[in-house]
């Protein structure tokens, strides 16, 4: 599944990053590349863009992005 | 002969305290470095310790060496010592942030590579120790082989032994970062061959990581073409043995090896403080509450705050004028002295409390984290004229002002946006439009009215900025500033208490660098107005105008006091009022204004509108006080306007109506024609510190000049549509 469809309060092992170069290394910077857990955060209120969480960084990415980043769920990380 | 100072260059991710972290080094020693071409500042500042002199360079906060555009390349220039007239820093200071310190020890690796002493500043380990992060600040020197100080700087401490840190490390030999696969040494070997040895290492290795990045523009400009071809086979060599993202891999594989020992991390993440307000404030309802609660208090307080403030400011310069005005012999000098300068420096500082108030509440919002959270909510509308969520409050602070609106755009990175976002703020329906609107509302559009219609049409008015705006930025976005969607990974900081030190800091240098860069053009263009609406001051051998009017206020101050005093006293100051009309008319702007009257009567203007409008330059509200003088009721003072009581803004109305009337051709049409007005002023940009403002954000003279072109056409294709139509529209209805 791609990250835009990972439920919120749910967390992910990120599988690849499609789309062009300068999006995939902007990512990985933020330390968002294969093999890394994500978390779904939250979606602002007009249902986008998605707050993420990645090692500790909160971060704000558009849906369209989020579309290019392959995940496998891990589990709920907020069972409330 | 002084001994030069030692360079230390400060680098961090934003968010990590640098600012404060300079301020608490340099204190009030510091100074705005400007680099011409790109929009970035840097600040420098000076410190001495144990008898030596320091000079930090504040870089602009960036994740990570990697320049994606000429302004990022400045920051990767200066630290490689290629920047014209300018020495490599003899030292870098990096500052992290302990409750992230992965992230923020990915730029510091980069910073190894430069070959340039490093210690690494440490801040936040008390925040991060509530969050369960512990971090030991010995055992991560041992580990990344690097000075490490811990700092905290609202507690005031670890600057001293900072600086001592710094001290220590002048001279010692560069640190070892990650070290890269072999092959990747050898790409970059044979592409240095092909670039010759004049292009620093750290760049040919950015060259061969960053895809599509300012590196390889300036390399690639520079070099031979099959250049671009070997590049793309290396990468490719790369990728097909290591993969995705290797840069990010060795980096942080590198890092969690060297800090595994100095840092203990609570297994899973814990609900922090920060990530409940968090939840709270981008609440689909309480936090679109709160977003727009905080929207109207940073609004009204621009407006209501700024008012008393801006008056006081009026009222101290309208003051020394006239004390002035009787210190001096009449004449040119005077008048240059009081109508030219004092008045034109009065109205670049009339603006410094709605900047020094946008900016502390801009500081105070960015400072604790919020800043990001409304971008974060207002990114989706925004994304429909093509803008993102960060242009959202410079657009709306415009509503106030377009000076701060304009300045506040430097939050915005990317440089189509912020360029669109600049270019489309005058737009917006500024307070200095009120007295426009209220003059030609109160006298075309009130009496014989429903009551509704004045309320009506200033909120019409109102809109058409809140229209125009959006739709001319997606133009914008869809032309000339047409690029690929810039990629909106914007972090969302973890809240903190801003320090009012550094809210302090940003005020002032809001005000300075306005008052310092767009006042003296703003003050300039005064002077040419006055001196335009000045000269020439007589038609003929007699008397001038300026000695005429001289001769009878001297007459009015010699009346006596009493009851049929006043009948004699109105009858001098309405033969006062005649002359100055006279004069104002017969100056160099009222024939340019008579000359050009051909253009203005598709907008339904005569040449006296025409004339208003062209004094107007300066500042819209200006055109009020020039309608009074040309109507021969005398200057009116744009804030009274509103004011029924007032007797120059009644007369001011009076002789508007009655002269309207009275033309045979534009008679019946005089609503259209105060249309046609409204609708100039709301679309163009007469507005010089506006233009001042735009040129000192943008480094460039084209984009004032445009923008004060397309709004001009615009306003003047709108106004002339407006009076069309119009009188179109009250033809049909007799």
């Amino acid at each position: 599944m791609t990250l835009d469809q990972l439920p919120v309060g749910f967390s992910a092992v990120v599988l690849s990053v499609a789309g062009n170069a300068t999006l995939a290394q902007r990512l990985a910077e933020q330390g968002l590349f294969p093999g890394e857990m994500i978390e779904h955060f939250g979606t602002a209120p007009l249902g986008d863009p998605l707050e993420i969480v990645v090692g500790g960084t909160h971060l704000s990415l558009r849906k369209a992005d989020a579309a290019l980043i392959h995940v496998q769920p891990a589990s709920s990380s907020d069972p409330s | 002969m002084p001994e030069t100072p030692i360079r230390i260059a400060l680098v961090g991710n934003p968010n990590a305290g640098k600012s404060t972290l300079f301020n608490a080094l340099s204190g009030l020693r510091q100074h705005v470095a400007n680099y011409p071409g790109v929009t970035v500042e840097m600040k420098t500042g000076r410190f001495r310790h144990a008898d030596r002199d320091y000079e930090v360079i504040d870089l602009p906060g960036t994740y990570s060496l990697a320049p994606r555009s000429p302004d990022e390349m400045v920051a990767v220039d200066l630290l490689l010592g290629r920047r014209k007239g300018e020495a490599k820093p003899d030292l870098i200071v990096a500052v992290v942030d302990a409750s992230n310190l992965d992230r923020h020890l990915y730029l510091t690796t980069q910073l190894l590579e430069l070959g340039l002493p490093v210690a690494i500043a440490v801040t936040m380990i008390d925040s991060a120790a509530t969050r369960g992060i512990v971090v030991d600040a010995v055992k991560l020197a041992i580990g990344l082989k690097v000075p490490i100080v811990p700092v905290n700087v609202p507690a005031g401490l670890g600057i001293v032994e900072l600086k001592a840190a710094i001290a220590n490390a002048h001279g010692q030999p560069a640190p070892c970062g990650p070290v890269f696969p072999a092959d990747v040494a050898t790409e970059a070997q044979s592409l240095q061959a092909k670039l010759g040895p004049t292009v620093p290492a750290f760049l040919v290795q950015r060259l061969l990581f960053d895809v599509g990045g300012q590196t390889e523009r300036e390399l690639l400009a520079a070099g031979k073409p099959e250049l671009a071809f070997d590049l793309a086979a290396a990468r490719q060599r790369l990728e097909a043995t290591h993969g995705p993202a290797l840069e990010a891999r060795i980096r942080y594989g590198w890092i969690r090896k060297a800090t595994v020992a100095a840092v203990t991390k609570p297994k899973t993440r814990p609900v922090t403080l920060s990530d409940k307000l968090d939840r709270v404030l981008t609440h689909r309802i309480w936090g679109t509450l709160i977003f727009f609660v905080v929207m109207f208090l940073m609004f009204q307080s621009i407006f209501v705050w700024a008012t008393p403030l801006m008056d006081l400011i009026d009222a101290g310069f309208t003051w020394f004028a006239e004390v002035v005005q009787g210190s001096m012999p009449p004449g040119a000098l005077r008048s240059l002295i009081t109508d030219g300068i004092i008045k034109g420096v009065g109205s670049v500082v009339i603006f410094l409390p709605q900047i020094l108030i946008l900016f502390g509440f801009i500081a105070v919002l960015e400072d604790c984290g919020y800043m990001a959270r409304a971008a974060y909510l207002m990114d989706k509308i925004m994304r429909r004229c093509g803008l993102n969520g960060k242009s959202f409050i410079p657009l709306l602070s415009s509503t106030a002002c377009a000076v701060p609106g304009i300045m506040a755009t430097r939050v915005i990175e990317n440089r189509r946006d912020r360029l669109a976002t600049i270019v489309v703020a005058p737009l917006m329906s500024c307070s200095a439009r009120l007295p426009v609107y209220a003059l030609f509302i109160g006298t075309f559009l009130s009496d014989g009215f429903a009551w509704w219609v004045p309320g009506l049409t200033l909120f019409a008015m109102y809109m058409v900025g809140f229209l125009t705006a959006p739709i001319t930025a997606l133009i914008l976005k869809r032309t000339l500033l047409r690029g690929e969607t810039p990629l909106f990974l914007m972090e969302l900081p973890n809240f903190k208490r801003p320090s009012l030190r550094a809210v302090l800091i940003r005020m002032l240098d809001a005000g300075r660098a306005f008052l310092v860069r767009a006042g003296t053009m703003i003050l300039a263009s005064m002077i040419v107005i006055w001196a335009l609406l000045y000269f020439p001051t007589s038609q003929s051998p007699k008397l001038s105008y300026p000695e005429q009017i001289e001769r009878i206020a001297a007459e009015i101050d010699a009346v006596p006091e009493g009851a049929e005093a006043d009948e004699a006293k109105k009858a001098f100051e309405a033969q006062r009022d005649q002359l100055t009309g006279d004069w104002k008319r017969n100056s160099y702007l009222g024939r340019v204004g008579r000359a050009l009257e051909p253009a203005f009567v598709p907008l339904g203007w005569d040449w006296k509108i025409g004339m208003a409008a062209l004094a107007s330059f300066p500042a819209r509200e200006v055109l009020v006080g020039t309608f009074g003088i040309i109507y021969d009721v005398g200057d009116v003072d744009a804030g009274a306007i509103g004011d029924p009581k007032d007797d120059k803004a009644n007369g001011l109305r009076a002789s508007l109506q009655s002269e309207w009337q009275r033309d045979p051709v534009r008679g019946p049409y005089a609503v259209a024609t105060a249309f046609s007005i409204m609708i100039f002023f709301a679309l163009c940009c007469q507005c010089v510190s506006t233009l001042a403002v735009i040129r000192r954000e943008t480094r460039s003279w084209s984009w004032p000049i445009f923008t004060f072109t397309y709004m001009t056409v615009l306003a003047y294709l709108g106004a002339w549509a407006t009076y069309q139509l119009g009188k179109l529209w009250i033809d049909t209805m007799n």
